[in-house]
């Protein structure tokens, strides 16, 4: 069992410092109980790889991560054979033949290895949306069984059901048959109260005023149509600028001054200065 | 236990009730499967039954796999799971067994007997305050029970929104809350505040509604009421029915469609045929082989990036499609080489310009109505468009080029010039056409659509998922 219910997630996430909300407790609750997947799918920087290496650090438990990347094959996730150790063993022993399959030659790759692994295990598969689609083939077994079949050696099936988490920034859409397979949470930008807390958490000593107006900005920019909104992690990283350059109020000129923080696109500066009437940028 | 739910779930069984949502949610269009079924009742073991925002993130987990599906998601469980049940006011026990949001009952108004503009005070200060606070939507619902129900015919009764939107209108309250958060007004202070306000007015709308469709459901049963209210997901809303809130909506999805798109498109292309041998690569990965080059290792294929020439039909009568379809071909300009568009009504002209990379989009699609010179009379008249294009931008479609022509085929009765459209799209590499109405209403009226569609191909295409479905196919 990872929590006892949704309420302890929310206890336990937020002593390491993440703020959670009733879908994330819910989903991130019965992932454990249920002992199923859990994909998180939303804009990139609203805490989807954070939320693993939260419950992964509020456990107690390893965290093995895979991050997905186009081009991602078995052997990088799953495992691989040591050939160079298999063609030493040949050329030593002409009788090797049949032993050079075995757990000596075996590589073990971070899906492998959360398999395996004897104690409680965090697998975090990273942006699986940038992966192949063949990728998500690859996964299914392992989501669904908690196992692996290699042929030389059969199939070997997980010691304890790792707690696995997906992330997806929905560059693509994954397959049915994955999304079938998991427990989805879509997360998307909090509400300015919510955010003003998760400010507050992450940067300690920032006046609670300067986070209020900070979230409450950031809604307002969010609304723009942007080509990029400013994710949570941006409004932190502005936070932080603001506490580094030792302002106590956030005025237009502020904004106007620090706006490249969390816009990172020309047009979208332009657009927000003004439809939020901020002066022009010097 | 709140009453609403333990009603519910000693009048039917759970089972019954698990099993009606489910249905509920696949007449709704949501494709939840038999195993997602079982899923979600799994979940239901294992969590507080009697806490019902647990019971809806649960359902939302094992169920709603794609963020569009949610709101309509949100509309059935409240319907199915609904928080109170009208058995007169109070029926909801937390308002008063909240040591938090309890108190403000003693002192403060009467909710059932109160005048008017003690409501609107009651309003405005729910209106500052954190909108997720219990006693919100319990004003909601106390709103509904006084104002919401109108007699619809003779001798029959309803329960509306509008209603208690009239009776308190919350939008009068703004000016009136703007003094009170601000000291001074103007400038971006006045801009947030002013947004903070219209999103708790559109909550209390939203929260008003939500127990509007309650009551009916409860006088006239769930599935009727069920089937009317629940939108289509946003990508399947009909682009010459959509609303302005749904077109800026859809304007947010342009950027992130666009990605999606083009990663899908990149994705084909690396799929299909593949290059010529890389004889360097094959060699040096032979190393790990001892010299045996076992795998071949071939070049990627140059992806092919065709040339695109939209023609795009700026009529009022279908210009939320052409804009939308504009701004999707503009956020996909790193998929071609080079993108022309030309926008008409009875004549046309290039918008190209206008839609320069950085530029913002809304303001060029209202430069395009301000500057573009794409009308004469008004009055959309395919044929001569056809003749002025071939006469002015006859270079602009060569054997690269793929024609892309929007626009919902109808003439107004004048001559199509089909000839020319035929040496225009033969000397194209594709030519095709994108009709955003249905079907079924081609050739009805003035509408061309066979005659056109006999020399360029027609593909009717409605909402994004059509339109996305198409662009795969574009090569």
């Amino acid at each position: 069992m990872w929590f006892a219910s949704p309420d302890e997630v929310r206890e336990r996430l937020a002593a390491v410092d993440y703020l959670a909300d009733d879908g994330i407790t819910t989903s991130v609750f019965l992932a454990g109980a249920l002992g199923k997947p859990l994909l998180t799918e939303g804009p990139a920087g609203v805490g989807k790889t954070q939320l693993a290496k939260a419950v992964a650090a509020a456990t107690g438990a390893r965290l093995i991560r895979l991050q997905c990347y186009e081009g991602l094959d078995e052997a990088r996730a799953l495992y691989e054979w040591n050939y160079k150790k298999q063609l030493l063993r040949i050329q030593a022993d002409d009788d090797a033949w049949d032993d050079i399959f075995s757990e000596e030659f075996l590589l073990e790759r971070p899906l492998l290895k959360a398999i395996r692994s004897d104690e409680p295990t965090v697998l975090l598969i990273d942006e699986t949306d940038k992966a192949d689609v063949e990728v998500e083939g690859l996964l299914l077994e392992i989501l669904s069984d908690y196992q692996i079949t290699i042929p030389e050696l059969g199939t070997i099936v997980a010691a304890r059901t790792p707690y696995v988490v997906l992330t997806s920034n929905a560059t693509r859409e994954l397959s049915e048959a994955l999304k079938r397979r998991c427990l989805y949470l879509h997360l998307d930008y909090p509400t300015p109260e919510r955010e003003r807390d998760i400010v507050l958490a992450q940067v300690p000593g920032l006046p609670a005023s300067i986070a209020e107006q900070l979230a409450r900005t950031v809604a307002a920019l969010r609304v723009l149509e942007l080509k990029k909104s400013p994710s949570i992690a941006e409004t932190i990283d502005w936070a932080r600028t603001l506490l580094a350059l030792g302002r106590t109020e956030l005025d237009e000129t502020v904004i106007g001054q620090t706006l490249g923080v969390v816009l990172k696109h020309n047009s979208d500066q332009a657009r927000a200065a003004k439809e939020l009437g901020l002066p022009a940028r010097s | 236990m709140n009453t609403g739910m333990k009603t519910a779930m000693t009048r039917e069984s759970l089972v019954d009730r698990h099993l009606g949502f489910v249905q509920a949610l696949r007449e709704a269009g949501l494709p939840v499967s038999l195993a997602e079924g079982l899923d979600a009742a799994g979940a239901l073991t294992v969590i507080d039954l009697a806490d019902r925002n647990t019971l809806r993130e649960a359902y939302a987990a094992t169920l709603v796999k794609r963020p569009s599906y949610r709101p309509g998601f949100d509309v059935l469980f409240d319907l199915w799971f609904p928080p109170v049940v009208s058995d007169g006011p109070g029926a909801d026990p937390d308002a008063d067994t909240d040591p938090d949001t309890g108190d403000w009952r003693d002192h403060a108004v009467d909710l059932e007997h109160a005048e008017i503009p003690e409501l609107r005070d009651r309003l405005a200060d729910l209106l500052m305050d954190d909108p997720d606070d219990p006693a919100f939507r319990e004003f909601a619902r106390a709103m509904v029970e006084r104002f919401g129900r109108v007699q619809a015919a003779a001798g029959r009764q309803s329960w509306f929104s509008f209603a208690v939107m009239r009776a308190l209108s919350p939008e009068t309250l703004t000016a009136r809350l703007l003094g009170r958060m601000l000291t001074e007004r103007g400038g971006l202070p006045e801009k947030i505040a002013r947004q903070q306000i219209s999103r708790n007015i559109a909550r209390f709308q939203e929260e008003v509604a939500t127990d509007v469709r309650r009551r009916i459901a409860e006088e006239s049963g769930i599935e009727k009421i069920a089937r009317s209210t629940v939108k289509p997901p946003i990508d399947r809303i009909d682009f010459l029915r959509v609303t302005k809130a749904e077109l800026a909506q859809l304007r947010r999805e342009v950027y992130p469609l666009a990605r999606r798109l083009a990663t899908r498109l990149t994705i084909r292309n690396r799929l299909g045929r593949r290059g010529r041998l890389d004889f360097r690569r094959t060699v040096r990965a032979s190393l790990s082989t001892g010299g045996v080059p076992l795998s071949t290792r071939l070049r990627p294929k140059r992806p092919h990036k065709p040339e695109l020439v939209v023609l795009c039909d700026a009529s009022d009568s279908v210009s939320t499609f052409s804009h939308f379809t504009l701004l999707l071909t503009f956020a996909l300009r790193e998929q071609f080489t080079k993108v022309r568009a030309f926008a008409f009504v009875d004549t046309v002209d290039e918008i190209t310009k206008m839609f320069a990379p950085g530029t913002d989009v809304i303001d060029a699609i209202s430069r395009m109505a301000q500057e573009a010179d794409i009308t004469r009379f008004g009055r959309t008249n395919y044929g001569n468009v056809f003749e002025r294009f071939a006469e002015r931008y006859a270079d602009a479609v060569g054997p690269k080029t793929s024609l892309l022509i929007l626009g919902d085929a109808r003439s107004n009765y004048q001559a199509p010039a089909l000839d020319t459209l035929k040496r225009l799209a033969g000397r194209a590499r594709h030519a095709y056409w994108l009709n955003p109405e249905p079907r079924a209403q081609w050739d009805t009226g003035d509408s061309v659509a066979t005659g056109y569609g006999s020399v360029v191909p027609m593909h009717e295409c409605r909402n994004v998922a059509q339109l996305a479905e198409f662009i795969e196919t574009l090569k």
